[in-house]
């Protein structure tokens, strides 16, 4: 029997921020613990706090960083970035300005900090148990890796918390995915959220923050958990959670914005008791098995339309199926190993995380990507780079005929310079395989770091496992 | 925002399911600093050819298209990025309400707080609508009623709080700046600092 005070973890951070409950008539006034802002959804809602004459209510609480618009080939000076794009440089000249003038911290150029901002938070620790964490951009639900509740705002919502520190919500439903069986070898945590994507439906989560749960959540460690709750917005939900155990607290002990000493250990104490409470109940329900899943790959131009790396693509004769068949230039009933790649992405708040670019770099060691392929890698952060660097990784990748280039979004949306050019097919570690999203009539497939790998050794859409 | 009421147009019709924000507004357009001027890149990709001509067969550069403020499209529409240049580049063209049976979360919260009306109705209403394009609908806020030609009223639904803001034409950061004592107050209360 279901006890009045049995919570899930939503529940649990929910409460733990409410300014003002919710009603029929207002939605609650929710508090935000951590506002991470860039440059691209923040300079409309900088010119709102400036018409308002409005400080920015506690720049403690936010932290900037600049990852879409900006290149990644080397920059020493804004003049760089206009050479990608004016409309970018303006853009990163404004963010310089605004962090200024309101007292922010900002990641930028010259900062070994920088990276993409959800690879950041948690590489310095600002990312913690507990914490309500927004963010102008949707895949913010990576920070629930750590039982934070996170999720992507618009820029007018950029605005509130910029002004008041807080959002108006209602309350969402819960979804309990329960993903359990030990992962065959060569299938990843990107694997999984493809498969799990693809089971649910890219609308399945709409409405809901997605927990994540059973023992093969519980084995990955924080990496992986990232890439996973990174898509729930990809299923719909707006956020999505992992309560924190032991591999998150090792995690985050010392790094530069995590509690230190005493309140390290208060800390601790605290976030234990977020987990779900044993007969806790959720809106809904979805027992996921991951023993049989297999490298999973896209071929449509949803992140829904998925399957295992070998098999054939459906044929279906919806009209909504054919087009993204047409767009992909991809025949039903063939496996996609018969499509020639042209250029290969390992990158993303996804998969740019030390660990993705090892099983990457697993792969090329020894190898050469096949001719006629373009193989861009990109580290999530600067400090990612620093610590690949430190591992060889670089010499791995450019050996391997792959280009080795400094953190930032890069191709994963193709606004800084990085595209896949039109017709072109990419095989590609980041989220979205929308038509057009890396480039103007680009065709994206999404797969795990391995897949990417092996697949621009063969030239073609390819199993990772001979590899391994 | 200015206070909305009714909205009364024919439709134009998009017949595809799961419409992401990166078509709605490409990405390479989201270098711009302000909020104006989005409308002449909505659904760029779609609209316009290599060359920068219109493509016919794109519904919204059919002649019946031209004027309409109602958009209908398939299910799980606004999908995707968070970017609210894509409610912004919708508005900036002379869309006021867009009609689904499923609309993304983020996408609905965006629309709402720039006063374009996201309208959920039910899968087979939203079939009828899609196979029956530049049919004169009429949307009455107070309500929270679509009309249909046929004399048909049907209910959608809307949360009140948001529904209000749009009668009224308020932004809610007022109403956020209003409980600013409420939010001192809980940050002097709480049992942990972040
Ligand atoms: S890497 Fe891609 S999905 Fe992630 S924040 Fe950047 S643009 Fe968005």
């Amino acid at each position: 029997m279901r006890t009045n005070d049995a919570r899930t973890l939503y529940e649990k951070v929910w409460a733990d921020h409410i300014v003002r409950p919710e009603s029929a008539k207002t939605p609650a006034i929710l508090y935000i613990d951590l506002h991470l802002i860039h440059e691209v959804t923040t300079p409309q809602a900088f010119t709102l706090l400036r018409e308002l004459k409005l400080p920015l209510r506690r720049p403690d609480l936010t932290l900037g960083t600049m990852d879409h618009s900006t290149p990644t080939t080397p920059v020493g000076s804004l003049r760089d970035i206009a050479v990608v794009a004016e409309g970018a440089a303006r853009q990163v000249a404004q963010m310089e300005t605004n962090c200024r003038d309101f007292g922010l911290e900002l990641h930028g150029f010259d900062s070994k900090h920088r990276g993409i901002v959800h690879v950041i938070g948690p590489e310095l620790g600002a990312t913690q148990p507990g914490k309500t964490i927004v963010c102008g951009d949707s895949h913010t639900s990576t920070h629930g890796a750590f039982g934070a509740l996170a999720f992507g705002i618009g820029t007018t919502e950029v605005g509130h918390v910029m002004a008041t520190q807080c959002l108006l919500q209602r309350k969402a439903k819960t979804l309990e995915l329960d993903i359990r069986g030990a992962l065959a070898r060569g299938v990843t945590a990107k694997d999984v959220i493809l498969a799990v994507i693809g089971q649910i439906g890219v609308d399945g989560g709409t409405g809901h923050v997605i927990e994540y749960r059973g023992d093969t959540i519980s084995a990955m460690d924080m990496d992986q958990r990232m890439t996973v709750c990174n898509m729930s917005i990809e299923a719909g939900a707006r956020a999505g959670m992992i309560a924190p155990d032991d591999t998150t607290f090792e995690y985050l002990h010392g790094r530069p914005s995590a509690p230190q000493g005493a309140d390290w250990t208060a800390a601790v104490k605290r976030w234990r008791h977020l987990a779900t409470d044993a007969d806790a109940k959720y809106d809904k329900s979805i027992s996921i098995d991951a023993s049989t899943m297999q490298p999973m790959v896209t071929f449509g131009t949803n992140p829904g339309m998925v399957i295992g790396v070998n098999e054939p693509v459906p044929d279906r004769r919806e009209p909504g199926f054919l087009k993204a068949l047409d767009y992909m230039q991809i025949t039903a009933g063939k496996p996609l190993s018969a499509s020639a790649v042209d250029v290969v992405f390992i990158g993303s708040c996804t998969n740019s995380r030390l660990s993705d670019l090892q099983q990457a770099a697993d792969i090329l060691r020894g190898r050469h990507i096949a001719d006629g392929v373009r193989m861009l890698v990109v580290p999530g952060s600067q400090q990612i780079k620093a610590e690949a660097e430190a591992l060889g990784l670089d010499e791995v990748f450019r050996t391997a005929g792959a280009e080795w280039r400094e953190s930032g979004c890069s191709m994963c949306l193709g606004m800084n310079g990085d595209t896949v050019d039109s017709g072109r097919l990419s095989v590609s570690t980041s989220n979205r395989n929308f038509e057009g999203r890396q480039g103007k009539g680009a065709r994206t497939i999404l797969a795990s770091p391995s897949t990417a790998a092996a697949s621009a050794v063969r030239g073609h859409v390819a199993d990772p496992r001979p590899f391994l | 925002m200015e206070p909305i009421s009714t909205i009364s147009s024919r439709t134009v019709v998009l017949p595809v399911s799961d419409v992401d924000t990166d078509q709605i507004i490409p990405a390479r357009f989201l270098t711009t600093t302000s909020r104006d001027g989005l409308g002449k890149n909505l659904f760029a990709d779609w609209r316009f050819a290599a060359d920068g001509s219109p493509k016919n067969d794109f519904a919204l550069n059919q002649p019946e298209a031209h004027g309409c403020s109602v958009l209908v499209a398939g299910r799980n529409f606004g999908c995707g990025s968070s970017r609210e240049h894509a409610p912004w580049a919708l508005l900036d063209y002379g869309i006021k309400a867009v009609i689904s049976s499923e609309i993304a979360d983020i996408f609905r919260s965006n629309s709402l707080k720039n006063g374009l009306l996201p309208v959920v109705v039910e899968q087979d209403l939203l079939e009828w609508l899609l196979s029956n394009p530049g049919i004169n609908v009429e949307l009455d806020i107070a309500a929270s009623q679509l009309r249909l030609p046929d004399g048909r009223q049907v209910t959608y639904p809307i949360d009140d709080f948001a529904r209000y803001c749009l009668l009224e034409g308020i932004d809610q950061l007022g109403f956020l700046r209003q409980h600013d004592n409420d939010i001192s107050k809980f940050e002097e209360s709480r049992s942990w600092t972040p």
